[in-house]
């Protein structure tokens, strides 16, 4: 996108971008850093979404047809890992780059050296982590979750693996550290906590979570790594140890770690739908106390991952007890999404589209998981297809609906140009109905007793099945309707115009909508000022000024 | 208009800077050099010394250019709160990394091991695989791995141990106060009795860890206590030697009439960091090696 300097405005900027290449791997700038965290998330999206390709392809009818089942397994757990610390983390993290400093009034991220390098651990994590596909044993195959003792039997990948996963720690800490403290440090003068957007405040809580649970998954993938290469026993029933300590460690950061991945897309829901209902965000208060309350349950319900492992009754009952409390905040904020729509002035933009399947979408993953979160039938629903489908259901519906919303949304903030509203409205057609062709039936799958990770079925799994690898193919080749749409607005194809208005949305509210379009590259280095009424009375003033 | 002007104490905007990207291609040659030496490849070692070397070198150089930054006066008040807050939270993802640590021990004592001699509903687990298995720590597990091994009796240098890092928490304070009252020599002696302090403690680490491994056969081997013990002590190790490098960098900084007596906060941050490390020791003191 080398528009945002091509014509950028700003004559405070003293010390302009470098030229080239080399201003992406230098810039401090949380515009560039965002629009490359984008950039990588989508294509680890395509990299991972390929992966699934080839396993729905192996899927699509019973017995072995194009891969072997090792490499099978090798597909199944590369694409969780890629999609989720390499898609969806880092898209919500180039998300916040852009957004955060220009929602809070502030110039830049509080720490931007940090945030370069935050951003470019993660095209080496992934380097590493992709380039075990070409190794002797091949990619790591035991699933994402890493669990031993199978884990410890990973070839040549196994350290390469561990090490990927620490560089992405390292990266999600520096991210969240930077988030917390511009949040926390830079806000312009009067915006009081309680005044925040609140996809600065769903960021704020994600990246408290991302701060206490990166380091525990440091820890256990520490302790994989020496029980493998240094003798220890951690994991080692023969010595003291127990494979599923590791597992309740994980879990610990694992759970956390979900809603990670979908607290800022509630915060980006909660931006989207007051905009084209063109009412204030119903319950926001709420909406920030269930936020918080949520971050707070994730700690203690990751046992409910474990339910057949063989805990004692009482940690059941309470890992049950406490994973169904969530669905109360969660419960609230459907609530205020839906009230927030009674009555509203809708109009139906592609970002509203997206925002309003998520909550439809959104919502059937919660209920598929208040389900699964029941002890007892889980005993039934545990590693089949029914729990893909759930977690399908709030990841793609959820999180990713979420991004590209999101992008749909900010994208003529960013670039000064509109997207097309036909070609988004295809896309958004094609994706909400295939993803739901896509896992719809995979609940069927599961509760008919159809098992997760394993390259072959019974045959009475067929017509699922079939839904299920048609529906994938049609979401993932839809996505590229997006990709262009969006890469259109990035280089002016098709003769797009730098035609827009600051607020772009008529209903839009917040400081990004209060400079121009696109942005300039340093914004607000002139501090706004924040009213009681949470407006940003002075900036329109100061703007203007500047103008004349 | 009183906001209306640029206001340059107000942000602090770095020019563009190739240290973090020189720093992640450190880093990657630095761990595809350590997995290709676990894995026991022929080039190991090379790329493994090869990037921490470049490691080493950008630190030095980033460090360097943040603390010019700071003696030319380019921080402002925001700049330095915004450290305040960074360190604050970087400490505690310290903590929650240790505490994985921790959780580790705190399970494998109160769960895997009675598990394993049959507590609660494990009836069967005891008398199936692991007959006659008894819940005792220390413990290698059933199965002994590692062979016999003594532990390290904590009423003896670990004591030692305790009382040279609260010691050093005391002589890093009083340099700490000498600084704010602008006494730079006072200063400067407490602060490299602080570093003695920490060299001090590594090496009577050092020396248990040869103890341990020559006369009482306690090695990372000895199943769950030997894990535990190495984890926990090794990484908290590792923590003081780093905290002793930043010990070390602050009082030549000190001698080189660096800080003010009313702004200082990159002594303050490796004050707080040292006092993490001494607070970590107090957990490891109790649950390591006395409980």
């Amino acid at each position: 996108m080398a528009h945002a300097h091509a014509d950028h405005h700003d004559d405070h900027d003293h010390h302009g971008p470098d030229k080239g290449i080399m201003r992406w791997i230098k810039t401090t700038n949380h515009k560039d850093l965002g629009t490359l965290y984008l950039f990588f998330a989508f294509t680890m999206f395509f990299i991972g979404g390929m992966m699934s390709l080839v396993i729905r392809a192996e899927l699509f009818q019973p017995g072995l047809q194009f891969v072997h089942p090792e490499f099978f397994n090798q597909m199944t757990t590369m694409h969780a890992l890629v999609m989720i610390f390499g898609g969806v983390m880092p898209g919500f993290v180039g998300l916040a780059n852009w957004m955060v400093p220009m929602q809070v009034g502030c110039s830049d991220l509080a720490l931007p050296r940090i945030n370069n390098w935050g951003f470019w651990l993660l095209p080496a994590a992934f380097t590493l982590l992709l380039s075990t596909l070409f190794l002797p044993g091949g990619a790591p195959a035991g699933g994402w979750t890493m669990y031993p003792p199978l884990v410890l039997q990973t070839g040549d990948a196994f350290p390469f693996l561990i090490f990927a996963v620490h560089l992405m720690g390292i990266s999600s800490i520096t991210g969240a550290i930077n988030i917390v403290v511009t949040i926390l440090n830079m806000r312009a003068p009067g915006m009081t906590l309680l005044k925040m957007p609140l996809f600065v405040w769903t960021w704020l809580i994600t990246a408290y979570l991302l701060i206490a649970v990166m380091p525990v998954l440091a820890g256990a993938v520490t302790m994989l790594l020496t029980d493998k290469y240094f003798a220890t026993s951690f994991f080692t029933a023969s010595g003291g140890g127990d494979p599923v300590m590791f597992q309740h460690i994980f879990w610990f950061f694992g759970h956390p770690e979900v809603y990670i991945m979908i607290l800022p897309a509630f915060g980006i829901v909660s931006t989207i739908i007051p905009t084209f209902a063109r009412k204030r965000l119903f319950g926001y208060d709420s909406m920030v106390y269930a936020t918080a309350s949520i971050a707070f349950l994730s700690f203690i319900v990751w046992a409910h991952h474990m339910f057949t492992v063989g805990m004692p009754l009482a940690a059941e009952l309470f890992f049950m007890f406490a994973t169904m409390l969530i669905a109360v905040p969660t419960g609230v904020k459907v609530f205020n999404w839906v009230a927030t729509m009674w009555r509203g002035s809708m109009t139906f933009e592609t970002p509203m589209l997206f925002a309003i399947a998520f909550v439809f979408l959104f919502t059937i993953g919660g209920f598929s998981g208040l389900m699964l979160a029941l002890t007892p039938v889980d005993f039934l629903y545990h590693d089949t297809y029914f729990v893909v489908a759930h977690f399908h259901y709030v990841l793609v519906p959820g999180a990713v609906f979420s991004i590209i919303a999101a992008v749909y949304y900010w994208i003529p903030k960013w670039t000064g140009r509109m997207y097309n509203e036909s070609l988004g409205k295809l896309h958004f057609w094609l994706s909400a109905i295939f993803i739901n062709v896509t896992f719809f039936p995979q609940h069927f799958a599961g509760l008919a007793g159809m098992q997760r990770r394993v390259p072959d079925y019974a045959v009475q799994f067929l017509d699922f099945n079939v839904w299920s690898s048609v529906g994938a193919f049609v979401f993932f080749f839809a996505q590229f309707i997006f990709i262009y749409n969006m890469l259109a607005c990035c280089y002016g194809w098709g003769g797009r115009k730098r035609d827009l208005t600051d607020r772009v949305w008529e209903g839009a509210t917040g400081l990004e909508w209060t400079v121009p379009s696109p942005a300039p590259y340093h914004t607000f280095e002139d501090q706004p000022q924040i009213g009681d009424d949470g407006e940003p009375v002075k900036v329109k003033a100061t703007k203007t000024a500047k103008a004349h | 208009m009183a906001t209306a002007a640029p206001n340059k104490d107000r942000y602090f905007v770095p020019a563009p800077s190739a240290w973090p990207f020189m720093m992640t291609i450190g880093l990657a040659i630095l761990v595809l050099g350590v997995s290709n030496y676990l894995e026991s490849k022929s080039f190991g070692t090379i790329p493994m010394l090869a990037g921490l070397a470049l490691v080493i070198y950008i630190v030095f150089r980033w460090f360097g250019g943040v603390i010019s930054e700071s003696e030319r006066g380019e921080y402002g008040k925001q700049v330095d709160m915004t450290y305040r807050w960074s360190m604050g939270w970087f400490i505690f993802s310290e903590v929650m990394f240790f505490g994985a640590f921790f959780g580790a021990l705190f399970y494998a004592r109160t769960l895997s091991l009675p598990w394993l001699s049959g507590a609660g509903e494990k009836i069967e687990t005891n008398l199936q695989i692991w007959p006659g298995f008894e819940a005792v720590w220390p413990s290698n597990g059933p199965a002994a791995l590692g062979g016999d091994f003594q532990t390290i009796p904590a009423f003896d240098v670990p004591l030692i141990n305790t009382l040279i890092l609260l010691t050093s928490g005391v002589t890093i304070t009083l340099s700490h106060h000498a600084l704010k009252e602008d006494k730079r020599l006072p200063a400067i002696l407490w602060m490299w009795a602080t570093v003695a302090l920490g060299v001090l403690f590594l090496y009577f680490q050092v020396e248990e860890y040869i103890h341990a491994y020559r006369d009482l056969n306690l090695t990372m081997g000895s199943g769950i206590y030997g894990s535990t013990f190495f984890m926990l002590t090794g990484f908290h190790g590792m923590h003081v030697t780093l905290g002793t490098i930043m010990l070390i960098v602050i009082a030549l900084r000190l001698m080189k009439g660096h800080f003010k007596p009313d702004s200082h906060f990159g002594y303050e941050g490796v004050a707080w960091y040292w006092h993490f490390v001494d607070v970590v020791w107090l957990g490891l003191f109790v649950v390591v090696y006395w409980l």
